[in-house]
Formats: structure tokens, C-alpha cells, sequence
């Protein structure tokens, strides 16, 4: 009799208890929505510019502006040095891993709110959602890389001296590096945003407040010595650097920096998780 | 071998009342500060029982409070109770929408919650995009959808507009669409919330059918919340009643709908339970019960008849006391006006009096009337007034080959001759 209890007991396919334990993490369930996934991606990218005239030209026109801008204000009112770089080139490759970074970041940063409708009606692993907005930021990102390649390109045709090294092999590293860190960046907000508004008002200038602390508009070699260890704690700066370097040949390219920020990515994605994992259960009754 | 799917144990559910998000970290760090030191969370002490008439006394109110029940593969369980009451919530945490306070639910198989349809839908993808879409975020497989994609076309009866965009669709279109895909999953637990409440009534028809179909055909278990008695009367095997948030009743679906019938006012029966001095009245006159029953059948129609019942606590000994019952329709024209005396001579004694009386069959039109009751003293002072303690909807039915409802208050069945001369 005792026997056929404990038999029973395994026999359920899910508990569900009033608290769980912190690293309770099913990447089983998460795998199985792997098709839910897809369709939220595909959902993104189709239903973003429906209705507009220029549609998928948006994302060319975005960054391409975006540089324009920084050549006229930061290249040539403000003067600042791109270390010989064709200004475009330069502006151009740090717009676009950074936009990788600050979608990623952005998107996920507001999961809870934006989807409470839905997740106040049907469960689903909470963590597919923003796990689909990297690959919609990644697809995004492809787009607006095929921009900076034409513009590459078309400059080397012109005779310009850039030339891309084997660094160029540590480009998806990079990548991962920028959307670990955008989605634990994000995952953290939105689950803090849940009780406490306050921090969605940090989010917007938050992300422009850390790209003038990232060397997007400007080279490493133009900071002033006492600002530069800040500029060095900032783990973006060894990522943004090192895509710069790989395309460019300007940045810098160090084993202390990728491990420092690699570092740094893995220990924000596993608290971004955790703390992710721990609001998901009970988020509606506080949101 | 137990055949039990779903097990839920001692679950209970906290709220915080009033405004979330201010003074909250303070509360925090109390409960952080109580955790740590492995005592009990100290708002779930004070929490309130969920009675949304009574004035809050603590910020903190129990949804749901010690919920125990047990149900098997195959069962149909419909799940009743006031607005409030309770029901959403014990389905949200079933489907993991939100965790309990305290307690385990155990699940055996794939658990399917239909909490509102087209969950997820997005207005600018055509309905093709749309049934992929919602049906993985209901937790289907791409393959799974391609398999059934025309079936679920053809039941949301809309594979002419199939790469059209959602939003120009109809609100009623959407909700079919949404409906359809659901239909299609096969979870072995299916959970649904008054879905059925939108649509016009052919598609009400069909998604009952839907759902008779798939709890008694295929054997699948299904929770069924719903206000509409009747479905849960004909769609589920057991009942379970909720009541300010615990387990007030469970037996069979008809026993439920009964014992629910008998707890909201405004249905046709009013039970009152406890002290005397709670019932509905005044210091002169407690009204214990009151209901109007069909004297034949289940249901109030226009050839049943009517049984009435008043049950009632008088304090006021040596009177002489009358209740007069005003039956009205809802467009508050008085059919008629009926008064019993109680007492003959001055001689009224403190306790409780039945009052009953029939109303033939026939005699109604079908429509909704509600009583009022005035008792009163020596057919003069008025002891205490009820303007609308119950009231009943009389069902038409078709006599003959006549099926439509017809005109006038009531429908009396006339004696009557024919005679005929030829000029």
C-alpha cells in the first residue's frame, strides 16, 4: 500500500508550489516553446513597419541618419578625432552593435508591462519572450550590418585604407557578449519595474547616458587620462571596441578585456535569470 | 490505480487591498526581515475573509483560503459563485498564472487554460499568422498547427479570409477565430473561463457543442467557470460552489446550481443561514426563506405552476398580522395582489411562521416577475416592506403548434364555446 503511494506521488507531471527555489530553472519547457519562439520573432519583424510606405527601409534609414548626425555634430562642430578613420566608417560600425545592445536591452527591459494582458491569461515560459526579442534584435541587427558593408564597401572601392583582419572571427562572440548582457540588463529592469515603477524613468536616458561612456563617438585614444578608468570599468567599451577593431583596425583587441567582459555578461545574464525566474510567478499580482 | 489528474491541496491565495507600489518597501523589508528569522510571512496573519460587502479591517484579504478538492481523468467540473468570489483566481493559479500563497496543486498531463479567447492575436497579421501564433503561445508545436490548420479554419468558418489582416475583422469573427484554435488543442486537462459569454448564440451553440464534444467523446477533463447555470447544468457532471473565497459546496453539477441558487438573492430562492437576528428584516419581521419553485419539473414555465414558500421569524406576540405578496413583472406592472392573514384575533406568537400558496399552471405569460412583501398589522400599519427579495423568469414553451411567445402578463387557459347559425 505505502509502495503504491510512492509510485503515485512520481507520477505527477507538475507541481506547483507557493515558493520555489531560486535555481529552479526548467530549460526543458523553455526548449519545448522553442516553435513559440519563432512566431514571436517572425510576429516582430512583420508587424513593425505594416502600414508604412518605406517599410523594412526604416532600418537602413534609422542608423544611416543617425550617422549623418555624428559626422555633422560630433565629426565636424565638435572636432572630435575618429583616429583617422572615414568618419562614416567609424561612426557607423559603433551605431549598430551599440543599437544591438540598447535594443536588446530596451526591448526586454519592459516584458512584464507591455505583455501583462497576455500573461495574465495563458501561461508559457515567461523567459521566450525576451529570448525572442534578441533574435528579433539579431535579425535587426544583420540588416543594418548589410548597410555598413555596402558603406564599407563602396569606401574601399574609393581606395580608402581599411582593411578587416582575423579578429573579424570573434564578431559572433561579440555579438552573444552584447545580447547576454542587454537581455541580463533587461531582465533585471523589468522585473524590478513590476513593483517599482521608478526605474522605467531610469531606462530611457539610462541607455543614452552609457553610450557617451562607451567609445561610440569617440576613439580611446581621445580620453583624457582621468576619465579613462572609467571609460575601462564599462565592459561595453571592450566589446565595442574589439568589433571596432575587428573591421577597422582601430581599438583595441585584449585577452583582459574580453574576459572582463565576459566575465561581467555571464554573472548579469545568471542574476537576470534568476531574478527574472523568481517574478515571473507571482508579477500579476503586483504589476 | 487512482485515476485522480488534478489534486488541490489546502491552496490559499493572499491579496494586498487598496493601492499597490506605495509604502511597499517598508512591507518588504518587514517580510524579508521575518523570513530570514523563519518566522510566518506577518501580513498573512491578519488577512481578511474575501466578503466584498463587509468594510476591510486589514490591508490584506484572503482570495482564496484553504481550497481542497480532487478531480478525476474525465470529470467535468463547473465551477459557480458570485462576481468576487474567487473562481478566476483558483483557475489562474491552476494554469500558473500567478503562485498560491500557500498550498500544492498537483497536475497530471497537459494543462490547457482558455481564460479568453485569441490570446496573444496581433490586429496587423492575417488570421493564417494569427492561428499560429495563438495556438503556440497555447502551447502547440508548429507541426501540430499545420496538421489542424484547416480544420480550425473551416470550424472559425473564415477560410475566405484567410490572409486577411485580424483587424478587419469582425469583433465576433475574432472571437471565432480565437475559439477555433482552442478548440484544436488536446490537452488532457482543459481549463475555461466564461468564454462562451461573447459570440452571437449559433457560436455559443457550437462552442458548448465543442465543449460536450471533447469532455464526454474524447474523455478529456475539463473546469468549467461559468454564470450561464443552464450550461453548467448540461455540460458538467459534478459542481463545486465558491463562496468569499473557500469551498462553500460540491456535489453533483444540479446540487451545486441549486445550493448557489439558494445564496444569491434575486434568483428564486432566498435561504437564509445563520442567527436570526442576520436574517433580512427588521426588529419586527425576519425573512428566514423565500422561493419560488416550479411545482412540476426543473424549470419555471408557462404550464409548471409555481410553489411559494415564505418562511418568517415574527418578534411581536398578541397581534394580528397579514403578508401581502405583489407580484410584479419587470416592467413593473402588479399581476396581482395576495394577502394571507397569518393570525385571526390578536393572537400572533413569537417564532417562526411558514406561509405557502400555489400559483396554477397557465395562468402566467412567460417573463420575469419578482415578488414584494409587505407585512403588516391589522391590515393597517405596515410591520416591514421587501420591495424584491426573489425572482423568476417563466420559461416559454411551445403548446400545440404555437411556439412564440405571446402577449399580455398572463395567458390564461380560457374555457370557452363556439356556436354557430347559418343566416
Amino acid at each position: 500500500m505505502n509502495q503504491k503511494e510512492t509510485v503515485m506521488k512520481e507520477q505527477w507531471d507538475l507541481i506547483i508550489r507557493p515558493y520555489r527555489n531560486l535555481f529552479d530553472l526548467n530549460f526543458k519547457e523553455i526548449w519545448q516553446y522553442r516553435d513559440l519562439l519563432g512566431m514571436f520573432v517572425r510576429r516582430d519583424v512583420v508587424t513593425v513597419y505594416k502600414q508604412t510606405i518605406l517599410g523594412p527601409i526604416w532600418y537602413f534609414l534609422q542608423p544611416l541618419l543617425t550617422m549623418l548626425v555624428y559626422v555633422v555634430v560630433f565629426g565636424n562642430i565638435a572636432g572630435i578625432s575618429t583616429d583617422d578613420i572615414p568618419q562614416p566608417l567609424f561612426y557607423l560600425s559603433g551605431i549598430i552593435i551599440w543599437n544591438y545592445f540598447s535594443e536588446c536591452f530596451m526591448q526586454t527591459s519592459d516584458t512584464f508591462s507591455q505583455n501583462q494582458d497576455m500573461f495574465g491569461k495563458v501561461y508559457f515560459p515567461r523567459l521566450i519572450l525576451p529570448l525572442s526579442k534578441v533574435v528579433s534584435g539579431l535579425i535587426k541587427f544583420f540588416i543594418q550590418f548589410i548597410l555598413f558593408a555596402g558603406v564599407y564597401i563602396f569606401l574601399l572601392i574609393q581606395g580608402v585604407a581599411v582593411m578587416p583582419n582575423l579578429a573579424i572571427l570573434w564578431v559572433p562572440v561579440l555579438l552573444i557578449l552584447m545580447a547576454a548582457m542587454g537581455l541580463g540588463f533587461g531582465l533585471i529592469f523589468t522585473s524590478l519595474t513590476t513593483k517599482y515603477r521608478d526605474l522605467k524613468f531610469l531606462v530611457q536616458f539610462g541607455v543614452q547616458l552609457v553610450m557617451y561612456a562607451t567609445p561610440i563617438i569617440y576613439p580611446m585614444s581621445a580620453i583624457p587620462d582621468k576619465y579613462k578608468t572609467i571609460i575601462f570599468l564599462n565592459p561595453l567599451t571592450h566589446i565595442v571596441e574589439a568589433f571596432k577593431y575587428a573591421f577597422l583596425g582601430h581599438g583595441s583587441l585584449t585577452a583582459f578585456g574580453l574576459l572582463y567582459a565576459s566575465g561581467f555578461t555571464i554573472f548579469i545574464l545568471i542574476f537576470g535569470v534568476l531574478i527574472f525566474n523568481k517574478t515571473e510567478r507571482s508579477f500579476m499580482d503586483t504589476v | 490505480m487512482s485515476d485522480i489528474v488534478l489534486s488541490v491541496e489546502n491552496v490559499s491565495k493572499l491579496y494586498r487591498l487598496g493601492e499597490i507600489g506605495t509604502g511597499t518597501i517598508s512591507h518588504d523589508l518587514n517580510r524579508w526581515l521575518a523570513k530570514i528569522r523563519g518566522k510566518e510571512d506577518p501580513f498573512s496573519k491578519i488577512g481578511a475573509v474575501n466578503d466584498r460587502t463587509q468594510k476591510a479591517e486589514s490591508n490584506f484579504v484572503w482570495a482564496l483560503k484553504d481550497i481542497d478538492f480532487k478531480v478525476r481523468q474525465g470529470d467535468v467540473l463547473g465551477i459557480i459563485g458570485k462576481n468576487g468570489a474567487g473562481k478566476s483566481t483558483l483557475l489562474k493559479l491552476i494554469s500558473r498564472i500567478t503562485s498560491p500563497s500557500t498550498g500544492l496543486i498537483k497536475i497530471k498531463g497537459r494543462i490547457a487554460s482558455l481564460l479568453e479567447v485569441g490570446t496573444g492575436m496581433h490586429p496587423e497579421m492575417t488570421a493564417r499568422e494569427n492561428i499560429y501564433l495563438n495556438g503556440a503561445i497555447m502551447g502547440m508545436t508548429k507541426k501540430e498547427i499545420s496538421r489542424k490548420f484547416d480544420a480550425i479554419l473551416d470550424f472559425a468558418g473564415c477560410t475566405m479570409y484567410v490572409d486577411t489582416p485580424v483587424k478587419r475583422f469582425s469583433s465576433g469573427m475574432r472571437v471565432r477565430l480565437g475559439f477555433a484554435v482552442a478548440a484544436f488543442l488536446e490537452p488532457e486537462i482543459l481549463i475555461v473561463d466564461e468564454v462562451l459569454a461573447v459570440g452571437d448564440a449559433e457560436f455559443q451553440k457550437k462552442a458548448l457543442g465543442k465543449m460536450k464534444d471533447v469532455s464526454q467523446r474524447e474523455g478529456r477533463t475539463v473546469l468549467f467557470v461559468s454564470h450561464n447555470l443552464a450550461a453548467v447544468k448540461d455540460l458538467c457532471k459534478n459542481g463545486m460552489l465558491i463562496k468569499n473565497g473557500s469551498l462553500s459546496f460540491s456535489g453533483t453539477a444540479q446540487e451545486t446550481v441549486l445550493e448557489y441558487q439558494k445564496i444569491v438573492g434575486g434568483g428564486n430562492v432566498y435561504f437564509h443561514e445563520g442567527s436570526i437576528e442576520s436574517a433580512i428584516g427588521n426588529n419586527n419581521i425576519r425573512i428566514l426563506e423565500f422561493s419560488a419553485l416550479p411545482t412540476v419539473g426543473e424549470e419555471i414555465n408557462i404550464e409548471s405552476g409555481i410553489n411559494v414558500l415564505l418562511k418568517f421569524y415574527n418578534s411581536k406576540p398578541n397581534i394580528n398580522i397579514d403578508a401581502t405578496f405583489e407580484l410584479r413583472t419587470s416592467d413593473e406592472v402588479t399581476v396581482f395582489h395576495h394577502g394571507p392573514l397569518i393570525t385571526q384575533k390578536n393572537d400572533s406568537k413569537t417564532g417562526i411562521y411558514n406561509v405557502t400558496f400555489k400559483i396554477p399552471s397557465k395562468l402566467l405569460n412567460a417573463g420575469n416577475y419578482y415578488f414584494k412583501v409587505i407585512f403588516g398589522e391589522n391590515q393597517r400599519y405596515v410591520l416591514y416592506t421587501n420591495p424584491d427579495l426573489i425572482s423568476f423568469e417563466v420559461q416559454n414553451i411551445s403548446i400545440g403548434s404555437n411556439s412564440s411567445t405571446l402577449p399580455g402578463v398572463i395567458r390564461p387557459n380560457l374555457e370557452y364555446a363556439i356556436d354557430f347559425n347559418y343566416l
